[in-house]
């Protein structure tokens, strides 16, 4: 197939490399530095898609990232992506693509008789029609909205790609590497400033690559190659093309994302798709240039209506012709330039300018070269369905009010200009007050609220010497401040041809007894008639209009629509843009990849895993790991084919029966050192601290300032003034902090010195009655009677060479004990117990027996400690002193704590012993009660009790003090189950506690 | 994201730190008799400041220091930070 579109020698593309693909299943060719647009029009397809609203047809409006309509689902290497710019994405072998928004064909779509419907679909439609009856939304008009509507398919599919994060700190940033970029980022680079040049586009210069001009003795293309051969040379520059600055954030930080592999058909091995940097700049260039603005006429969204500027690029870049009967419309001098271009390469366009008389050095070349212009002249509507075939065309009156007498100029593509919108929207993130420029009709920047600059097109100069001398201007000062450098460059001199003052006319007046419509947002359908009936309904806020007609709310956000927008509320309000204002600019400035903005933290990687130093021996002993915050723990051994239930219920029997071993080390701990030591853990704790002997640990209670339980958990006197505390494994970071703050801010007199030493010891907890009978063995110069090693005791001791500390603590219920080593010798002591304790039958335990001997036992822990429950709910009432303050205390005398009636941990069994509680699952009093059935408490923690061999479960229950032997009903509606429970105490096991104390 | 400079460690990016809420709030003093008034007031009430604010902060991933910072709360603006027991 040939390329009827395509010219033979001009553009920047590879014609050495023909590239294939496909477009709604045909297939077609291109080159190597195509976009998908600028292949797909040198095969004369114009017709893309269709409308969001209308489904009327939709062609290529632009060429980047302003395009409003071109958009497609791509497919690449077995993946999908909606929402594709045609106009960014870069041509490879093998790109596949489909139309989106049409069924069941771009050519023929049913959702186009929507555009037949005059009343349908006005401003507010969905607003006024879907309102009523109310329980129609859901069920009916959702549902079938969202099939209509919606725009490409997201995959469903786990992405695969990666996608990285870099953080990247420079002296100056610089958004854009047109004339404005390259000067200032050659200045600075040259002055020794460290900067950061990104383009979004693939290749370096911006206009410079379209625009006939000459710098010094090169063309702007020349030296926009020169000087950006030169800047990736220098170490401190980084060049980043396929990078968009999207987000101006606070302090100066931007987020940029860099595109490494989508113009690929398939990333690389080991390699990114994309990258996000977050780049900290001292100073930020902003060089990101103008849009064309759309002149607003008949049906103006028809396939071959197209931006001016976009026509030239796809020329000059990709050597396409977008039509090779081109009409020009234009209310400037830009859309001469454009015809020139066509002249130049033997196509004869016409050109329609709405001024009477305008003259300049850019007006007289087009006249020189013979190009028809016809002035006082407009394009009333574009004539063409699928694609424009021609124009009516007609005079306008001086007052642009009365239009002649309608003509028709065959056509097959119209080029319009309305001048030019500066692209503000990074210097508006970062808190710029915009100002409006009546010379230019559009926003520029105002005063710099961080350290922004604004240059050349983006701050509305247009002229390439004035851009220039800006340029170098800005780049030297600004690296000058901060590299106190003074190595100015010479300013080149330039050659560009003059242009005219614009037209401030650029909406067509329908002709008497037409309705054509004007579309000003062409991705969301938003007609001229729309803003009218919006404003006549008395909508007045700029942005409420905006999200009344959804105008500038679709992908492209308003990068075409918005300023003419603004100008038909101004002119039917009567007042100036200024006053109208302009919507929120938001960051991203284009759409990013969600991929790209969760980097690598997907999956197992969304935080970080810890693992014990034990953790290889559990993996050789068939342990099945559960999280535990960012821990992995043994859930249980497993052996054979035993299911959790069996295996824990297995290892909790052991360890009542003989003994059992459970990896401990992910407990806090936190070192606590100093001559106020005591007075610190005093303070923290609920209970007394002052007294506890050198050798010995206890219990203690933290709560938060409002009385709520934060943690708990066993503090052991080392020495004198060396403390070493335990934490649980999920509070250990908060505690940390939580002391860190009284000491560094509110009692700084305290000396006290804290250390996290979580990682720096294992820790084995010994538990059963034979684990007396295996300390001995494991330390055989010890004491472990009772009398030697009392339960709360602790000692220091040698385990086989290796220094071990050994604390009698429990919190299985039975007799048992802790023993740490360094870290590093945790294998070690582990091997050792495991060796040492065969001959006592030892098994070693996970998670879920521990939880179960736990809760059999009625020890509170996390489920119970969520902070909602202060010590009385926890049982723990006889660990508050009445004596001393602490923090929280003065908060446990509100009203609601102190309530007759509150709530109180209990045991929960059922009446049948055979049915486990869900946990979380609600006690009441009357099964059958209507709903809301009053909720008397809830099921925190459920085991199988092997003491019993049967369910048994802790509750926090109103009133829990008087509900001992009361029959209640656990319901759990997530699972559907009702059981009948009798409330018994929390103590299942052991009430007395003796066993700890054997 | 905010550049906090730390007292101790200097300019640092804001994943560096965690929010420590109002720093003009005193602790009462210890073993002293506080109305219901004034425990509510350390306790709960807060007020939620547009403009300038004086906020505690914690270089939680770097020298773990709790410092203050004054913060405009709707510019972001970082007018000034100092150690934990200076004033601001
Ligand atoms: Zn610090």
């Amino acid at each position: 197939m040939t390329q009827n579109y395509r010219l033979d020698n001009i553009g920047l593309i590879n014609r050495d490399k023909k590239l294939s693909f496909k477009f709604n299943g045909k297939n077609y060719f291109g080159y190597e530095g195509d976009t998908l647009a600028s292949a797909l029009l040198a095969n004369g397809v114009h017709l893309i898609g269709r409308s969001f609203k209308y489904h009327r047809p939709r062609g290529f409006f632009g060429a980047g990232v302003d395009e409003p309509y071109a958009i497609v689902q791509l497919y690449r290497n077995n993946e999908t992506e909606p929402n594709v710019k045609t106009t960014e994405q870069e041509l490879f072998e093998g790109l596949e693509a489909t139309s989106v928004n049409c069924w069941p064909s771009v050519n023929f779509d049913i959702g186009a008789i929507n555009n037949f419907l005059k009343i349908f679909l006005p401003a507010g439609f969905y607003y006024k029609t879907f309102m009523w009856p109310k329980s129609f939304w859901y069920k009916v008009y959702e549902p079938i909205i969202r099939k209509a509507a919606g725009l490409g398919v997201a995959s469903i599919k786990h992405d695969k790609e990666r996608y990285e994060h870099k953080y990247e700190y420079c002296d100056l940033l610089i958004a854009g590497s047109g004339p404005s970029g390259l000067a200032s980022a050659y200045a600075a680079a040259k002055n020794g400033a460290r900067v950061i040049l990104a383009e979004d586009k693939p290749r370096f210069g911006g206009t410079l690559l379209t625009s006939e001009v000459n710098i010094g003795n090169q063309t702007g293309k020349e030296w926009a190659e020169n000087i950006i051969s030169e800047l990736k040379e220098m170490p401190n520059v980084i060049v980043k093309n396929r990078s968009q600055v999207f987000g101006y954030y606070d302090h100066n930080m931007l987020v940029m994302s860099e595109k490494l592999s989508d113009h690929l058909p398939k990333t690389k091995e080991y390699h990114p798709k994309q990258r996000l940097w977050y780049i900290r700049a001292k100073e930020v260039l902003i060089s990101s240039g103008s849009i064309e603005r759309p002149l607003v006429f008949g049906n103006n969204d028809t396939p071959g209506v197209m931006l001016s500027s976009a026509a030239k690029e796809y020329l000059k870049v990709y050597g396409v012709l977008v039509g090779k009967k081109p009409l020009i419309f234009t209310n400037n001098d830009s859309g001469y330039e454009t015809a020139i271009e066509f002249k130049k390469n033997g196509v004869e366009p016409i050109i329609l300018d709405t001024r009477k008389e305008p003259n300049s050095e850019i007006i007289e070349e087009a006249k020189n070269l013979g190009i028809q212009i016809k002035f006082s002249y407009v394009v009333v509507a574009a004539k063409g369905y699928k694609k424009v075939k021609s124009a009516e065309v007609a005079k306008i009156s001086d007052d642009k009010n009365e239009l002649g007498i309608l003509e028709n100029i065959t056509c097959d593509c119209i080029c319009v200009s309305g001048f030019w919108t500066p692209t503000i929207h990074l210097a508006s993130q970062s808190g710029n007050k915009t100002k409006f420029d009546k010379d230019i009709d559009a926003f520029v920047p105002g005063v710099s609220k961080q350290s922004e600059t604004t240059l050349g097109a983006a701050n509305g100069t247009f002229t390439l010497a004035e851009t220039l001398k800006d340029s170098f201007n800005a780049g030297y000062e600004l690296s000058k401040k901060i590299t106190k450098n003074d190595n100015k460059i010479l300013h080149p001199t330039v050659v560009e041809k003059n242009k005219t003052t614009h037209d401030k006319f650029w909406c067509v007046p329908l002709p008497k007894g037409k309705n054509y419509k004007r579309f000003l947002d062409f991705q969301n359908d938003v007609a001229v008639s729309d803003i009218e009936i919006a404003l006549k309904e008395g909508y007045r806020s700029i942005e409420h209009v905006k999200r009344y007609t959804t105008l500038g709310m679709a992908t492209d956000q308003g990068k075409t629509s918005n300023l003419n927008g603004l100008q038909l509320v101004s002119n039917i309000e009567n007042k100036i843009v200024p006053e109208v204002g302009h919507t929120t600019f938001r960051p991203p400035y284009t759409p990013v990849t969600i991929g790209a903005i969760v980097g690598r933290e997907v999956g197992k990687h969304s935080r970080p895993t810890r693992k014990s130093p034990l953790h290889s021996w559990h993996e050789k002993n068939n342990a099945v790991f559960v999280d535990a915050g960012v821990w992995l723990r043994p859930r249980y051994y497993k052996i054979g084919k035993e299911t959790l239930f069996e295996g824990s219920k297995r290892e909790a029997k052991n360890v009542r029966a003989n003994v059992g071993v459970c990896d401990v080390t992910t407990l806090g701990k936190i070192d606590i050192k100093g001559p106020d030591a005591a007075e610190l853990l005093n303070r923290v704790y609920t209970n007394a601290w002052l007294k506890l002997p050198v050798g010995k640990a206890r219990y203690g209670v933290m709560l938060r300032e409002d009385g709520i339980v934060m943690d708990d958990g066993t503090t052991t006197r080392i020495s004198e003034n060396h403390y070493h505390m335990t934490t649980t494994t999920a509070q250990a970071a908060n505690v940390l902090s939580h002391i860190e703050y009284y000491l560094q801010l509110v009692w700084p007199e305290l000396n006290v010195n804290v250390v996290s030493t979580t990682e720096q010891w294992a820790g084995a907890a010994i538990a059963g009655p034979k684990s007396r009978n295996l300390l001995q063995k494991l330390f055989p110069n010890i004491d472990a009677s009772t009398e030697g090693l009392p339960f709360m005791g602790y000692m220091e001791a040698d385990l086989f060479g290796v220094h071990a500390r050994i604390f009698r603590i429990s919190f299985s219920g039975e007799l048992a004990y802790e023993v740490n080593v360094e870290s590093d010798n945790g294998n070690f002591m582990w091997e050792k117990i495991m060796e040492v304790g065969q001959e006592f039958k030892i098994q070693p335990y996970g998670t879920e027996a521990l939880s179960t001997l736990r809760i059999e036992m009625g020890h509170i822990a996390g489920s119970e400690l969520d902070g909602r429950t202060i010590p009385y709910d926890n049982s723990l009432e006889g660990l508050v002193s009445k004596k001393k303050d602490f923090i929280g205390k003065r908060s446990l005398d509100r009203k609601a704590f102190i309530a007759e009636d509150r709530q109180k941990v209990v045991g929960v069994v059922p009446i049948d012993k055979k049915t486990s509680i869900p946990e979380g699952s609600h006690l009441v009093k009357d099964a059958m009660a209507p709903i809301p059935n009053p909720k008397l408490g809830y099921i925190s923690a459920s085991c199988w009790s092997v003491e019993y061999d049967n369910p048994f479960s802790l509750a926090i229950l109103k009133d829990g003090k008087n509900m001992i032997g009361q029959k209640l009903f656990a319901m759990s509606p997530l699972k559907n189950k009702t059981i009948p429970v009798e409330i018994v105490s929390s103590h299942y096991v052991d009430p007395k506690g003796e066993r700890v104390r054997s | 994201m905010l550049n906090i400079k730390c007292p101790h460690c200097g300019m640092r990016s804001q994943n560096e730190f965690s929010y420590g809420g109002d720093a003009t709030i005193k602790r009462p003093e210890l073993n002293k008799e506080v109305s219901d008034q004034d425990w509510d007031n350390f306790v709960y009430n807060r007020k939620s400041l547009r403009g300038k604010h004086k906020e505690l902060w914690q270089h939680i991933s770097g020298c773990r220091q709790w410092i203050k910072v004054e913060r405009d709360t709707a510019t972001h603006e970082i007018f000034k930070t100092v150690k934990a027991h200076e004033d601001i």
